[in-house]
């Protein structure tokens, strides 16, 4: 039976191929050769609207010296190192929370995770912009205490915060993984370390977060990777400038600015080289250091 | 037993609280688009003193004379060519991976899995530079047509993970009545594969729906416009004066994203859990 089956997919192993036509002819027409061609224009002078010009190195050097692409650089790691460990904490103790299947735990699910589904919209970018500015929301309940709020979204200072908090504030996609995953463990492991008088801290530990560990790196490595290209809110809030004083000019922000206002595109094209080359060193770092925290069952 | 009770009190206490602290900013937004634009940003109360529908009037109005009709519209359009694109594209290459034995079938998995994880910069400024050199700058081409080659991988990845999962005497039973892949593929895989269907356009509608980045990069004819863009426009045309007009669009704006999540809400759950979870 199973000989049989096998020679005869092995006599036809072109339909495999046939099926994934489409994404093989994506994979080459809009990846692959997209990522040659924009190394190849990153290192030349480039507007569109003549010949690129072979610049060789010019545009990587200048990246370095350009204070702007410093400062974006800056932004974008503080962005992302506060955001993405301050999203996963909030989402793991609040999937903590929700374990158990008591009464309301699917409407708190709900609320949790709405947030996550509507965090990237431009009308939520809109709300922030008005949550944050000197007679916004925040400050009027401030006021109810006597203190008169600032600008948060024009205090150099603060303006990132706001960015910071609109991406913890989405939290509920990676809340959702962890209750999944919390759900699976089975009731027999708990049980039996009761016997054993472990305590529920104990089993916090030895249990549920080495059980977890595979959940916790799948969503820092998703959650990383989207934060270096956030996008929508730093335009919407900054007014699509980075402003004050680029202290809300997110990698992509900078990216768009000169690839497409500026016509800059080979400056982009580095740019993009750059990103590429920042979120594969700290990828490779995270699936390194996975050796020593990710408990693998199997 | 009053212990229990006490505790379990203030479990629900601490968790309400923060929900309603976390949906607080969309209450809001909600509640001010029906107040007088005076009265958005005075006084603390929530509800509004009168309500009045005045700024849906005026904001549906939209910019440059285009009426938020035809942005909904647009955006419809899109998102509804892109869920039949990503749905037929990724569902091929899913169950080619889920299913059938072909030569190097491993290494172009991988190569898919390696896709998820690009930063889209890398592909942007060349397959910009490409676009206009057909002339589809300005035309949903840009937004569409890539969705028919599957380039998003993270629906493959879901749904082969979903057809993997079929039970393996199917197919069997299939063969030996003389089915061939084709017919497999068309009598029983793609039904039984409703569920990873529903989920995978669920989530093409949320995404295209929340797009930005690429429909501002492409469209700049204000009659193409979609919701989000419009938003965007709204903002630059109206100065600091008619906040209403903007809270009572962008709610609209919000409103598909809720009824997909109202009534889909199992399949969302689903979805990014499946993405995730072995099967």
């Amino acid at each position: 039976m199973k000989e049989k089956k096998k020679s005869k997919w092995n006599r036809k192993p072109m339909v495999g191929y046939l099926f994934i036509t489409p994404w093989l002819i994506g994979l080459f027409g809009l990846t692959v050769i997209p990522m040659l061609s924009s190394l190849y224009y990153s290192f030349t002078n480039y507007d569109i609207l003549t010949a690129p010009r072979f610049i060789g190195l010019g545009n990587y050097t200048s990246l370095f010296t350009d204070p702007k692409f410093i400062k974006s650089l800056q932004v974008t790691l503080k962005f992302v190192f506060i955001s993405v460990p301050l999203q996963l904490i909030f989402a793991l103790l609040i999937a903590l929370m929700l374990k158990k299947n008591r009464k309301g735990i699917r409407i708190y699910r709900a609320i949790f995770y709405l947030p996550s589904l509507f965090g990237s919209s431009v009308a939520v970018a809109v709300i922030w912009k008005k949550l944050f500015n000197k007679e916004g929301l925040l400050n009027q309940v401030l006021a109810i205490f006597g203190i008169e709020g600032i600008n948060w979204i024009s205090t150099p200072k603060t303006a990132l915060y706001t960015l910071i908090l609109l991406a913890i504030w989405q939290f509920g996609a990676s809340m959702v993984i962890f209750l999944a995953a919390l759900k699976q463990i089975p009731e027999d492991y708990y049980e039996a370390a009761r016997i054993d008088g472990a305590n529920r801290i104990r089993q916090l530990f030895d249990i549920t977060m080495p059980i977890l560990t595979p959940m916790v790196f799948f969503n820092v490595v998703m959650a990383f990777i989207n934060a270096f290209q956030s996008f929508t809110a730093s335009y919407i809030v900054s007014g699509g400038t980075g402003a004050p004083l680029d202290s809300t000019l997110l990698y992509s922000l900078y990216i768009y600015m000169k690839g497409f206002s500026q016509f800059q595109m080979g400056y982009a094209a580095a740019m993009a080289w750059v990103l590429l080359l920042i979120i594969a060193a700290f990828t490779g770092l995270l699936f390194l250091s996975a050796k020593k925290w990710v408990f693998y069952n199997d | 037993m009053k212990k229990v009770k006490i505790s379990t009190g203030i479990y629900h206490v601490l968790l309400l609280g923060f929900g309603i602290l976390l949906l607080y900013p969309l209450i809001w937004m909600v509640f001010s688009s029906f107040k007088d634009n005076s009265e958005i940003f005075r006084g603390l109360s929530l509800l509004p003193k009168t309500w009045t529908l005045a700024n849906y009037k005026s904001g549906w109005q939209g910019v440059s004379g285009i009426t938020y009709a035809t942005f909904f519209l647009n955006s419809f359009f899109i998102v509804i060519l892109a869920i039949i694109g990503n749905v037929s594209s990724c569902i091929l290459a899913a169950y080619a991976f889920g299913k059938l034995e072909f030569p190097l079938k491993n290494f172009w998995f991988a190569i898919m899995m390696g896709t998820l994880m690009l930063p889209m910069h890398v592909k942007l400024i060349p397959q910009y530079i490409m676009y206009n050199s057909f002339g589809w700058v300005n035309t949903y081409l840009p937004l569409v047509v890539p969705k028919f080659l599957a380039t998003d991988g993270f629906f493959i990845f879901l749904m082969t993970q979903f057809i993997r999962a079929l039970p393996k005497d199917i197919d069997e039973a299939a063969i030996v009545d003389g089915c061939g892949s084709f017919r497999l593929f068309a009598r029983i895989i793609v039904p039984l594969s409703v569920p990873a269907i529903v989920t995978t356009s669920i989530f093409t509608f949320l995404w295209t729906w929340n797009d930005f980045f690429s429909q501002m990069i492409y469209i700049s004819d204000v009659k193409l416009y979609t919701v989000s863009l419009s938003l965007r426009q709204f903002i630059d045309a109206m100065g600091n004066s008619s906040w209403g007009g903007l809270f009572a669009m962008s709610t609209l704006s919000l409103v598909p994203l809720f009824l997909m999540f109202v009534i889909f809400q199992n399949y969302l759950v689903e979805g990014i859990t499946a993405g995730s979870i072995k099967g």
